[in-house]
């Protein structure tokens, strides 16, 4: 089962640089939300996985899921939903002002 | 020993800004609220540090969790170091906005964001739990993707969007650097991953590990990694480049210094090896960036560059000297990056250009803003008695003992560069023919020149005063370099 998610990060995080790499800003926006869920996927896998449990510890429970990267992974969810709206009104305002989502188009001359 | 104040730093500036979100219209009361909290900190953090040096390190378990089980923020001589050089600094700064920022950005949630900011980078200092520590940069760094936004100008969006995307991908190779030691180690309780890293060894699979955080804090840090750092620093106001120009980089360096002396310190000869490669490139493409440009903001932005690899070169040679000479210099930075962006914002302000070829004559304009140029042009390049001089002694005696003689040759040669590219700007800019005449010039407000002073008195007081600090250093120093100092105040129970 470890394995089997690891593969998967290790697509979503090629899907990610590929689009973080691209030209177009929306596609970069996209890139970096994949990232976060692929790194995300990692950090539980981290914490090893298991079928059918629940993350309590109960009186007579046999087996668990370790609960710390459930509780990191919804720390981490919460800042990259902010940070992705921050980067989407971002993008919007740039494109008003700019005129262009191209971001080789964005480099700018150094010494306006 | 426990105590409820440590989280005061971090606790403090976040209630006042919330407060102040709701003052938005009030400019002047919003501004001088700031101004209190950030002086309050202040006081609270010199009473810690205080604190610290009588009963040795304090910190704060949250909830009462013990460690290793929950969040804690620790307090030791480095921590509080820094966090009450940034709360001065940060006062001081916050005075400048008062007097210089327009309407606008009074009015534009700009005072809650800069608060917002400093808690996030007083947080990351105390912290004592890794996964907290990225909680505090990204409060840190949303607050400057808020500051570098705001007034919304072309230059400004088009560096704001680099910058985002840059440290969203830095911050991602963070998550994955936690996701690994905690797998590797089962914790992140800073003593803790200590503790079980020595125990364990720190085999190929660990030290791998501490590469990605190398690589983490370096982007954070702008060591070998400054790409961004000149386009970002130079696009917002003056207000806003010298908070980041003084506090941002110095929490990366920060985390480099704890992880690399608490946690990593097992494998010197490939990890600070590497520090080392990284801080000399840093030095030569800081140096060489420094003189290339005519934009004084842009001069100005990769003298922070130079003084990262400066700095780092202390971490790389991990002598007791050369460490006590880093924090010497990291305080001294500070300091003095805050007076550089702010003088050199003033002189744009003054001049409406950037340009050094479009300046010239100013001494005969405005006398006090040369001199207090001149000073900090001294001071950066490290001439005694001014800050600068014993940091930059320490760390080449430390360079010297362990025979680094590369990174110490380059070291000294980036001072030389330092003095050059600034020389060039005071050259230009303050010598030569004035060309505006006296009736023309545009005025200078007197309050303007206020905080300048202020930077100018603490960068000649620290250099003058260097012993009445030297004992806070010694012990910072010493924390650093003895891991089991730091691990027995963490993991010694509730009876310490």
């Amino acid at each position: 089962m470890e394995t089997l998610i690891i593969l998967l990060v290790g697509v979503l995080t090629a899907v990610a640089i590929y689009l973080v790499l691209s030209k177009s800003l929306i596609r970069v926006i996209l890139g970096t939300a994949i990232f976060s869920h692929a790194v995300h996927l990692l950090i539980l896998s981290m914490g090893g996985l298991k079928k059918g449990t629940v993350p309590l510890l109960g009186e007579e429970a046999e087996s668990y899921v370790d609960a710390l990267p459930q509780a990191l992974i919804l720390t981490a969810i919460v800042i990259s939903f902010a940070v992705t709206a921050f980067i989407l009104v971002l993008a919007f305002r740039a494109y008003q002002e700019l005129g262009t989502d191209d971001l080789e188009e964005m480099r700018g001359v150094n010494d306006e | 020993m426990m105590n409820n104040i440590i989280l005061l730093p971090m606790l403090l500036p976040i209630l006042v800004g919330v407060v102040l979100i709701f003052l938005r219209a009030y400019g002047r009361i919003q501004a001088w609220f700031s101004i209190g909290v950030m002086a309050v900190s202040s006081g609270i953090a010199f009473y810690l540090l205080e604190q610290v040096q009588a009963n040795g390190i304090l910190r704060l378990d949250f909830g009462g969790w013990e460690p290793p089980f929950g969040i804690l923020f620790v307090a030791d001589s480095f921590s509080l170091l820094l966090v009450l050089t940034t709360t001065i600094v940060a006062t001081i700064i916050l005075l400048y906005a008062l007097f210089s920022a327009g309407r606008f950005l009074q009015t534009t949630y700009f005072y809650p964001t800069i608060l917002f900011l400093i808690a996030g980078v007083n947080g990351s200092f105390l912290t004592g739990d890794l996964f907290n520590l990225f909680v505090c940069f990204e409060v840190m760094l949303l607050s400057s993707y808020v500051l570098l936004t705001l007034g919304g100008n072309k230059r400004q969006l088009r560096e704001a969007i680099k910058y985002v995307v840059i440290n969203i991908v830095s911050s991602w190779f963070f998550l994955v650097a936690l996701a690994y030691l905690y797998g590797a180690v089962g914790t992140l309780n800073m003593a803790h991953v200590s503790v079980r890293v020595a125990e364990a060894g720190q085999g190929p699979l660990l030290t791998t590990v501490s590469i990605i955080f190398l690589i983490v804090f370096s982007l954070k840090a702008g060591l070998l990694l400054y790409f961004w750092l000149p386009g970002s620093y130079s696009a917002p106001p003056a207000v806003t480049s010298a908070l980041f120009g003084a506090l941002l980089t110095k929490v990366g360096i920060y985390a480099l210094f704890r992880v690399f002396s608490l946690i990593f310190y097992h494998q010197p000869e490939i990890t600070h090896t590497i520090i080392g490669a990284m801080a000399a490139i840093t030095l030569v493409g800081g140096s060489l960036g420094a003189i290339a440009f005519n934009d004084i903001r842009k001069i100005a932005a990769y003298n922070v560059v130079i003084a990262v690899g400066f700095i780092l070169v202390g971490l790389a040679v991990s002598t007791p000297n050369a460490i006590e000479g880093a924090i010497y210099y990291l305080i001294h930075d500070m300091v003095i990056k805050a007076l550089l962006f702010l003088l050199v914002g003033t002189i744009i302000a003054l001049t409406g250009t950037a340009m050094l070829n479009k300046m010239s004559g100013l001494m005969k304009n405005y006398p006090m803003l040369g001199w207090s140029f001149f000073i900090t042009m001294l001071s950066l390049a490290g001439v005694p008695p001014l800050s600068g001089f014993i940091g930059k002694v320490l760390v080449s005696e430390g360079a010297v003992e362990s025979g680094a003689y590369g990174l110490l040759t380059l070291a000294l040669l980036s001072s030389l560069f330092v003095l050059y590219s600034l020389l060039r700007i005071f050259k230009n800019s303050f010598w030569g023919e004035t060309i505006v005449s006296k009736e023309d010039q545009v005025p200078l407000k007197k309050m303007l020149l206020v905080p300048c002073l202020m930077l100018v008195l603490l960068t000649v007081g620290l250099g003058l005063g260097t012993e009445l600090i030297s004992g806070y250093v010694t012990d910072a120093a010493e924390t650093l370099l003895n891991p089991d100092i730091y691990i027995d105040a963490v993991m010694g129970g509730g009876e310490s």
